[in-house]
């Protein structure tokens, strides 16, 4: 390898440290517009009337659009079109918007939307999943399934009743997870422009442009030819640009309409109302062990809160537990599910997807589990990591599997042996793992076309040119591409121009979520790569008289011992033999075996693993939590850029442990009886709390690559994986420092001094919660695992839940 | 982004003359010097000033007096200030805020709460509150009053150490105890008036002083807890509290109780439960409201330990989350 694997600045490196990077706040055009949205400021309730003469006739004010003027609907899933660029009737939380102003300026813009006069009835504001099973009406979406029940799921893999029955133990465990958000530090901008031929351009700081480009030709009823959606580098995306969002199609209608440019940017408040982010998820675990420590199986029960709208809401529900699997042998395993609809912004996909929150469950519990058994949790995990190769109790493919060399790398970094349950009373060490998607295995709409492509141009002058629509979110997807082609054809990856996440002019990548990028981007590339490395040898192999497969393509030279041409010589050779230099690569994941429905959401061409331990202090006068350092080891398959993996672990354990330490997307709901507010508590970046890097531990990172053969050079993800140990470790951490079980995320000192309390007056050491409410979950799916005669069907479907069972 | 309400910006060379504009243009005017907390108030619509009077530069202090213009970024490089105020001005948001914001400014922040430290739009869809807009306290709805919390963290420091302020007004100069500056009611929370402009702070010597704030991280945030001590010159240990009323204040109790007493760890103790019983925390600012209440009384043995002599950098690192 000439330029995998070595540590190396990335490639849009200097033009970001320099401010010479253009976000799309930086996009400003001649004759330019701006727009504000006018958002709800009732959390659940209907649209009586909107005047917008006084808006309009204020100086400055070029239009002022309302719900009436989009009345399609749209949506990120094909099966969720339930959002509308403004609402024409029916607002479902604070923030949901209902009115536009364009103007000349901002200032303008927000004036005029205090001139707007809208009438709303106010309906009953479902606040939380508790409320939403119990009233069914008034419904916050008629097609939910049950009520307010947005959705439910249920599957199981072989008899879990059984399976907990003869087990050693059965553990019985709840968990709660609060909601959170990306925290971006750049928000939500996007910029319309109309082509002198009439098209529209939309700049915008999305993940996802080729989803963009979809919605705005539904919503705006245009030729999708007629729309070009140009994803400008995004200061952050973390999931929360991974949404087709209102002002997208606010601004390109207005900008059809003026024939002007219109901007928008989110201030930081309405980011928070876009949101999208960590469903807060209650969960139930039962877990049955033998007395050797093996899993016998797993019945999981998540209710998971969706805020207003759908978003990705039911697949990140079916990752609440698709990947419970893929870590342990696990025999059997059942998963229920609920999603609700409450009157708050709407959840969706952050960094691990819907998985998180088991993640946390499962892994605090694994250590209740080895205490209980007697066992070292690390030895407990060891004895039970998943196979390579292999299939899951729910049909998903296991590829290459490095956990337990992850396991075995931070016990011994941490000196675990010495310090685990030696620790001293107030000191304490935690060990979890956890397991990511390399790419989600299908689309989020049905088709059978690539999920990737790549086009590569190269000339006489050596110049490389590589096209693909793929986002760079600051996660370094251009540095991955310009690496892989530079590797495979043997040049400097500075030397290359991506041109990426644009759908006028680079093939379809679906977007810079679920940790696809690396792979499919990259497979794509490498078959791109090598199609115009084989033409340039069997040309450079003529002009010097050798077998174009002994030619080696190294330092910007092909060569065979000594004869040698440049890269360009060589590329001119090509040209001139085969004409102009062109060659595309696509990419679509291997077929799951799974064959059920629902068996779409968990399969990926490869999983990431990772382990983590985490070091903590706690005062026990205080419950003042301090973690001075976090180990962390994560099987990347193979490393692209050391630099750049290493960053994406470091920020993962920054946002994990700002999860566990503090992150809450919390509401504040107002005396029911003096008013019907519902409102996002601290919609702000100095009052929603994340880490500040004096509150960063010291981080040691290991990359163990274990390549997988469905990967590019065998690499996996790296962007998501490495979160989702920490938030458990730290509670596991805690509790081998004082001895109390904090089973809900934040843990925050306050919790621990309660428990630390409930200890003392010889209750349970324990804060979480303690009920599960009784949720309509239909009968499961019921599909037999590999090993106990499956072919991956169903062997009957799911019954439709009745109605009556949510009025209790 | 959020925009600023337009304003008229006055940029008078004196204090006399700020004086003069004060007193001409009545209580529409506000002063700025650092603008770090009026700022970002007037652009959710806190404040809605017609004209601003820039007093920056203008307030430097004579003699001993520190300026109230001084820059908080000063105050924590001036090693002849005493340590207690040091570490309230060192942990007061940002470095980028630190070099701006004043100590006159931080004496005169306003009250905050997370009810009305919210944009024009947030406060609307809770139809506002008693503290602007509003006829509401959401935070207690039965009171009369406005519970908004004091956030300085400077105030507290200066009280322990006994320090007075000048107050300028076109008419009138006045010295007062900085303990007089404020009133316990989160709309009505300073004595001066508005034609009055802060001038400089005294600072009476002291052998010991020392600042504890309690904030869920190591920067940025405002302090949801400030414990002062300091001991004077004659031996006398005062103690101040913030961000646990409207107002910074004395606590006369334990100050009352450890008049005369060595700090014995059984002294130490009855002081921290007399501080704990005064801290009346509301719930609306970050964190647990009883566990914010508990941690008064730590907070003060941190505090006294210090003033002891107890070597408490280990703790302080753990708090703080830096040196101090």
């Amino acid at each position: 390898m000439k330029v995998l694997g070595k540590p190396r600045r990335r490639v849009d490196g200097r033009a970001k440290v320099t401010g010479q990077t253009r976000f799309a706040d930086d996009v400003v055009l001649p004759r330019m517009l701006h727009l504000r949205l006018l958002r709800s400021p009732h959390p659940h309730a209907l649209i009586e009337e909107i005047r917008t003469e006084k808006a309009s006739a204020h100086p400055g004010v070029h239009l002022v659009l309302t719900g009436k003027d989009f009345p399609v609907s749209f949506g990120i899933l094909p099966v969720t079109q339930d959002e509308y660029p403004l609402a024409p009737e029916h607002v479902r939380y604070v923030g949901d918007p209902v009115a536009a102003v364009i103007a000349k300026d901002e200032q303008t813009a927000g004036e005029a939307l205090e001139l707007i006069e809208v009438k709303y009835r106010a309906l009953k504001t479902i606040s939380d999943p508790l409320e939403a099973l119990q009233n069914p009406e008034p419904r916050i979406h008629a097609y939910s399934e049950l009520g307010n029940i947005h959705r439910l799921q249920a599957f199981e893999f072989g008899d879990v009743d059984e399976a907990l029955g003869k087990a050693h133990l059965v553990f019985e465990d709840m968990f709660f997870y609060e909601g959170n958000t990306h925290l971006a530090i750049e928000q939500h901008a996007a910029v319309a422009a109309v082509d002198p031929d009439g098209k529209l351009t939309l700049w915008s700081s999305t993940q996802v442009p080729h989803y963009v480009h979809r919605s705005l030709a539904r919503v705006l009823q245009l030729p999708a030819s007629h729309i070009r959606v140009i994803a400008t580098p995004n200061g952050g995306g973390f999931g929360g640009k991974c949404d087709v969002c209102n002002h997208e199609m606010v601004a390109a209608k207005a900008a059809l309409r003026l024939g002007r440019p219109v901007k928008v940017c989110l201030n930081r408040e309405e980011v928070f109302y876009m949101h999208r982010g960590r469903h807060p998820v209650l969960m139930k675990l039962r877990t049955g062990v033998t007395r050797e420590g093996k899993l016998t199986g797993m019945h999981l029960q998540t209710l998971v809160d969706g805020g207003g709208y759908g978003s990705y809401g039911v697949a990140s529900t079916f990752y609440t537990g698709a990947l419970q699997t893929v870590t342990y042998e696990l025999p059997r395993y059942k998963f229920e599910a609920a999603r609700v609809f409450t009157n708050k912004p709407p959840c969706g996909p952050k960094r691990g997807h819907g998985t998180p929150q088991p993640r946390f469950g499962q892994e605090v519990q694994l250590d209740k589990i080895a205490e209980k058994l007697g066992k070292d949790p690390a030895e407990l995990r060891l004895g039970m990591v998943a196979k390579p190769d292999s299939l899951t109790a729910n049909w998903l493919k296991i590829g290459s599997i490095g956990l337990a060399e992850c396991i075995r790398q931070v016990v011994e970094r941490s000196s675990w042996k010495s310090r685990y349950r030696k620790s001293g009373f107030g000191k304490g060490l935690g060990l979890a793992c956890g397991a990511y998607l390399c790419g989600a295995g299908l689309p989020i709409y049905w088709n059978k076309m690539p999920q990737s492509g790549v086009q590569i141009l190269v000339d006489r002058s050596g110049q490389v040119t590589v096209f693909c629509g793929a986002t760079e979110i600051g996660q370094g997807s251009d540095d991955v591409l310009a690496a892989i082609v530079a590797e495979v054809l043997g040049i400097d990856p500075f030397t290359i121009r991506c041109v990426t996440g644009d759908t006028g002019i680079t093939p379809v990548d679906l977007g810079s979520y679920s940790s696809r990028v690396t792979v499919m981007m990259g497979n794509a590339a490498i078959q791109a790569a090598q199609k115009i490395k084989d033409q340039i040898a069997l040309a450079a192999a003529e002009q010097l008289e050798v077998a174009p497969d002994r030619l080696i393509f190294s330092n910007g030279k092909v060569f065979f011992e000594s004869k040698t041409v440049t890269f360009a010589e060589a590329a001119g050779f090509a040209e001139e033999k085969f004409g102009t230099l062109g060659a595309v690569g696509s990419y679509k994941p291997p077929r799951a075996p799974g064959r059920f429905k629902g068996a779409g959401v968990g399969p990926s061409p490869a999983y990431s693993y990772t382990a983590c331990v985490v070091e903590a202090e706690v005062d026990p006068a205080t419950g003042w939590i301090s973690v001075p350092k976090i180990w962390i080891a994560h099987d990347i398959g193979r490393t692209i850029n050391p630099v750049l993996a290493r960053g994406q672990v470091e920020g993962s354990v920054y946002m994990g442990l700002s999860e566990a330490l503090m992150e809450e997307q919390v509401f504040r709901r107002l005396p029911p009886k003096l008013s019907d507010a519902l409102v996002h508590k601290i919609p702000s970046l100095l009052e929603y709390k994340s880490l500040t890097s004096l509150d960063m531990p010291e981080v040691d990172t290991v990359l163990i690559e274990d390549p997988d053969p469905n990967c590019p050079f065998g690499a996996k993800e790296v962007g998501q994986g490495p979160l989702l140990p920490v938030m458990p470790a730290v509670a596991n951490a805690i509790y081998d420092a004082v001895g109390v079980r904090i089973d809900e995320l934040p843990i925050t000192p306050d919790k621990v001094l309660k428990a630390l309390e409930l200890k003392a007056q010889g209750k349970e050491g324990r804060v979480g919660p303690v009920s599960f409410p009784r949720v309509p979950y239909p009968e499961p799916v019921e599909v037999a695992p590999p090993w106990e005669g499956g072919d991956g069907n169903a062997k009957k479907g799911a019954e439709k839940p009745k109605l009556k069972a949510s009025a209790a | 982004m959020m925009r600023l309400p337009w304003f008229e910006h006055r940029a008078p060379e004196s204090v006399q003359e700020a004086a003069r504009i004060l007193a001409a243009e009545g209580p529409s005017a506000m002063l700025i010097a650092g603008g770090t907390d009026l700022l970002p108030n007037m652009k959710r619509r806190h404040q809605a000033p017609k004209v601003l009077v820039s007093i920056r530069g203008l307030l430097k202090g004579e003699g001993a007096a520190v300026g109230a213009g001084t820059t908080l970024s000063e105050i924590t490089r001036r090693s002849e200030l005493p340590t207690g105020l040091r570490q309230a001005a060192q942990q007061v948001a940002t470095v980028h805020l630190r070099n701006m914001g004043t100590l006159g400014g931080n004496l005169c922040l306003d009250t905050r709460c997370n009810y009305y430290n919210q944009n024009y739009e947030w406060r609307k869809a809770i139809d506002f509150c008693l503290k602007k807009d509003g006829h509401v306290c959401w935070v207690a709805t039965a009171s009369k009053r406005c519970v908004a919390a004091s956030s300085t963290d400077c105030a507290p420091a200066l009280l322990a150490l006994g320090a007075s302020v000048k107050l300028v007004s076109e008419r009138q100069e006045r010295e007062l105890a900085l303990e007089d500056l404020y009133n316990n009611d989160g709309i009505d929370y300073l004595t001066r008036r508005p034609d009055e402009i802060l001038t400089e702070v005294r600072i009476p010597a002291a052998s010991k002083s020392t600042y504890w704030k309690l904030r869920r991280r190591g920067a940025f945030d405002f302090p949801v807890l400030g414990v002062a001590a300091a001991v004077r010159t004659d031996g006398q240990i005062r103690l101040a509290l913030g961000a646990v009323a409207s107002r910074p204040f004395l606590v006369d109790k334990a100050n009352d109780f450890l008049n005369g007493k060595t700090l014995t760890d059984e002294v130490i103790d009855e002081a921290a439960r007399l501080v704990g019983s005064r801290a009346k925390p509301m719930d609306n600012t970050d964190l647990d409201l009883y566990w914010r209440k508990d941690l008064s009384a730590e907070f003060t043995r941190y505090a006294l330990r210090e003033l002891r002599g107890d070597d408490m950098r280990e703790v302080r690192l753990r708090v703080a989350r830096q040196p101090l």
